[in-house]
């Protein structure tokens, strides 16, 4: 048996590539952890391979991806330990009635336009076994509908009958009809207004918290993740470049793009300020990329950066005292006391909040370093 | 100085019993120079308003003027009107076309603005579009088609196409949303240096309040198909007068907020919700005030349609709660902001 805390799911090393002319290498090395009712955040640009990830961990990759390497592993409530990525046909048809589900991207295209909601549940059902009798899956479909707050008397309805965030609602409960452990959410809000937004983050949360499940949330909105997420990693050209309880991201954080990121949000309530986004976009993974791939967008490039890829590892013990959870990641050479004796820069050292609104004063002044050495091109490399 | 005035702009779809009134008796104006931000849930009608002000729809009422002139609708008159005001659109996947190379989306416009440049002159003038808004090398930049950019470098192109024509009036519906979050801010420091540059008057449509605080002097608030709020952008923001502005801003990730408090507000908001079905909360109403389904604040008298009202000094709300007894000293003031 296991309880909270523990690892539900494991991915060790996990590598996806697009094979073809020219292999474009989306996840590279990939080794993350999900504990029992926790919330992984992954959050990343378009095209950084954080749905791919997603895939990967669900196995639901299709020619031309291909996991190259690394293993996914499941442990069950019940103790079972199962091997993702060896299975195969019936047994991983067996295992994602109840192991894991997936809401995926663009709720509005999601559902079936030409049947019912109802018709779309008894799919459900049916696909995985569960030998319930019509009347049973209508009653378990109409629960399930109430449970994310729409009338039983919808699962007549057709889908372009719905509004989005309603659109949304469905998907959410088809995810849950089986009762999985582990859910897996590639962009669930994005398409949607920011008051229906916050509706269904909360709806998720208070499911989450009823029924027990945990979450792997995608998105690219990382100050969504700073409300939802226990644990963030941050992608990056394929890889994870920073890893760490959320809180720790929100207010420090170790990598130069995660800082990036946390500045491209302009408070809505602070003082107004200069705007810098991240100058310049991500490297095309179908080439090979020498060194660290952030390095030609990033202020804070050091020789080596150039050179040697920096590999993800944990940050030195003092930056870590006292955090919720052991463990605190990033790829960075600027971590690395061998390159850098000194140290790491203030901004990135874990005890300078980044947080921009937070303190004004100081991001000023950051603000304008990195306008001077990462601005002039404005966007293109 | 005000270069576009829309007056009672009203736009319809459909007929019969179907109709919808998706924009409704919607008047502004815009300067020289000055941003002026859209806000609003999608369905609200920011998008209709881009469109009938780029002449893409034809509005069932209303009055739009240019520089003291009613909008041509016609020939030259028409043509003359969107060399003017030119609209940027959202989805730059979407508004390229994918057969032609980047050079020929700026030439035409170059061209058909009626500036007769040809040869050198014109690779020329293109090359300066491209260098204007940051895609360098302009040369290699101007051969390739769009599939060959990124979203960003899309966008761009984009604003580059507007601006061929030399407006005075820039559309920009929801330039950034189909963007990545970190290369919103450099499209939209883009827009705002163009702007000063050319004294561009911007009518900046998005959902995404923060943005539209920081890059505008004036925010609307739009909610089906009327503007319920406007005022100073810092005023709108930080002193929401609307409740449904008040419901946006409350919604709105907050990064800066600690997560203990994230959690207790989630808290609170579902205890709100008790007992109210997802269904009902997004119910519409086409008499009276449309907001009040969902307004915490609804009371009897919001079943008459509220007239525009002054919630502070140069800053109006469409809403029964700003309706003061009728003393002298309000009138004044309301008077004087008209």
């Amino acid at each position: 048996m296991s309880g909270p805390g523990d690892i539900v799911l494991r991915a060790e090393h996990v590598s996806v590539s697009y094979a073809g002319r020219r292999p474009v290498r989306a996840v590279r090395d990939v080794s993350l952890e999900l504990r029992r009712g926790e919330v992984l955040g992954i959050v990343g640009e378009s095209g950084c391979g954080k749905s791919t990830l997603a895939y990967a961990l669900t196995r639901l990759l299709r020619p031309p991806a291909e996991l190259t390497d690394g293993t996914v592993t499941f442990c069950g409530k019940d103790g079972r330990r199962v091997e993702l990525t060896s299975l195969a046909g019936e047994q991983l048809r067996q295992f994602r009635s109840t192991g894991m589900a997936m809401v995926f991207q663009s709720a509005m295209n999601a559902l079936n336009p030409v049947t019912s909601i109802g018709q779309q549940f008894r799919d459900i059902f049916r696909a995985h076994d569960t030998g319930m009798d019509r009347s049973a899956m209508d009653a378990r479909a109409g629960d399930l509908l109430e449970m994310v707050g729409i009338d039983r008397g919808r699962l007549r309805s057709f889908a372009h009958e719905l509004s989005g965030g309603m659109r949304q609602r469905v998907i959410i409960a088809m995810a849950l009809a089986l009762d999985p452990e582990v859910v897996i959410m590639d962009e669930p809000t994005t398409a949607l207004d920011v008051v229906v937004q916050q509706e269904i983050l909360d709806e998720i949360e208070r499911l989450r918290e009823a029924l027990d499940f945990s979450i792997i949330f995608i998105t690219h909105d990382l100050s969504l993740l700073l409300e939802v997420s226990d644990t963030l990693a941050v992608m990056y050209a394929g890889q994870v470049v920073e890893y760490a309880p959320t809180e720790q991201v929100a207010t420090a954080p170790a990598h130069p793009y995660t800082l990036g990121l946390l500045r491209s949000f302009p408070d809505m309530r602070g003082q107004r300020r200069e705007l810098r986004g991240i100058p310049g976009s991500p490297p095309d993974l179908g080439e090979r990329i020498a060194g660290c791939a952030f390095a030609v967008r990033c202020n804070y490039v050091i020789e080596a950066c150039r050179t040697a890829s920096p590999v993800l590892q944990q940050l030195p013990g003092e930056l870590r005292a006292g955090l919720p959870v052991a463990g605190w990641d990033a790829a960075c050479h600027r971590h690395n006391s061998d390159l850098c004796p000194g140290g790491p820069p203030a901004e990135l050292s874990g005890a300078a909040t980044a947080q921009p609104d937070r303190t004004p004063a100081v991001t000023e002044g950051l603000v304008a370093g990195g306008a001077a050495a990462g601005d002039s091109s404005g966007g293109l490399r | 100085m005000t270069v576009l005035e829309v007056t009672d702009l009203t736009v319809q779809f459909g007929r019969g019993s179907t109709q919808i009134t998706a924009v409704d008796a919607v008047s502004f104006a815009m300067s020289a120079g000055r941003t002026v931000a859209l806000v609003g849930e999608s369905g609200s009608g920011k998008s209709t308003v881009v469109r009938a002000l780029s002449q893409l729809v034809r509005p069932a009422a209303g009055q739009i003027v240019l520089d003291g002139t009613r909008a041509g609708r016609h020939g030259a008159a028409l043509r003359a009107y969107r060399r003017r005001v030119q609209p940027i659109f959202q989805d730059p996947y979407a508004s390229l076309n994918p057969m032609h190379t980047v050079r020929h989306h700026l030439a035409r416009p170059l061209r058909l603005a009626g500036e007769h440049l040809s040869g050198k002159e014109l690779d020329d003038a293109v090359h300066e579009m491209l260098r204007s808004v940051n895609l360098t090398p302009a040369e290699e930049m101007a051969g390739k088609h769009p599939h060959e950019l990124s979203g960003g470098q899309r966008q761009r192109v984009a604003i580059a196409r507007a601006l061929a024509t030399r407006p005075d009036v820039l559309l920009a519906d929801e330039p950034v949303s189909m963007l990545d979050v970190s290369i919103r801010l450099e499209i939209l420091n883009l827009l705002d240096g163009l702007k000063r540059e050319h004294n561009l008057a911007l009518l900046y449509v998005t959902h995404d309040l923060a943005t539209a605080r920081h890059f505008s002097a004036e925010i609307m608030v739009m909610y089906r198909g009327e503007i319920v709020e406007r005022g100073p952008a810092d005023e709108v923001i930080l002193h929401p007068a609307h409740p449904y502005t008040q419901l946006l801003a409350a919604a709105a990730p907050n990064p800066a907020l600690p997560r203990a408090s994230a959690a207790a507000a989630r808290a609170a908001r579902q205890q709100a919700r008790i007992g109210k079905p997802a269904e009902r909360r997004e119910a519409a109403t086409d008499t009276g005030c449309r907001f009040r389904s969902r307004c915490p604040q609804a009371m009897a008298r919001c079943e008459a349609r509220p007239p525009d009202l002054e919630a502070a000094v140069g800053h109006r709300a469409r809403c029964w709660l700003y309706d003061a007894p009728a003393g002298s000293e309000s009138a004044e003031s309301r008077r004087a902001s008209a």
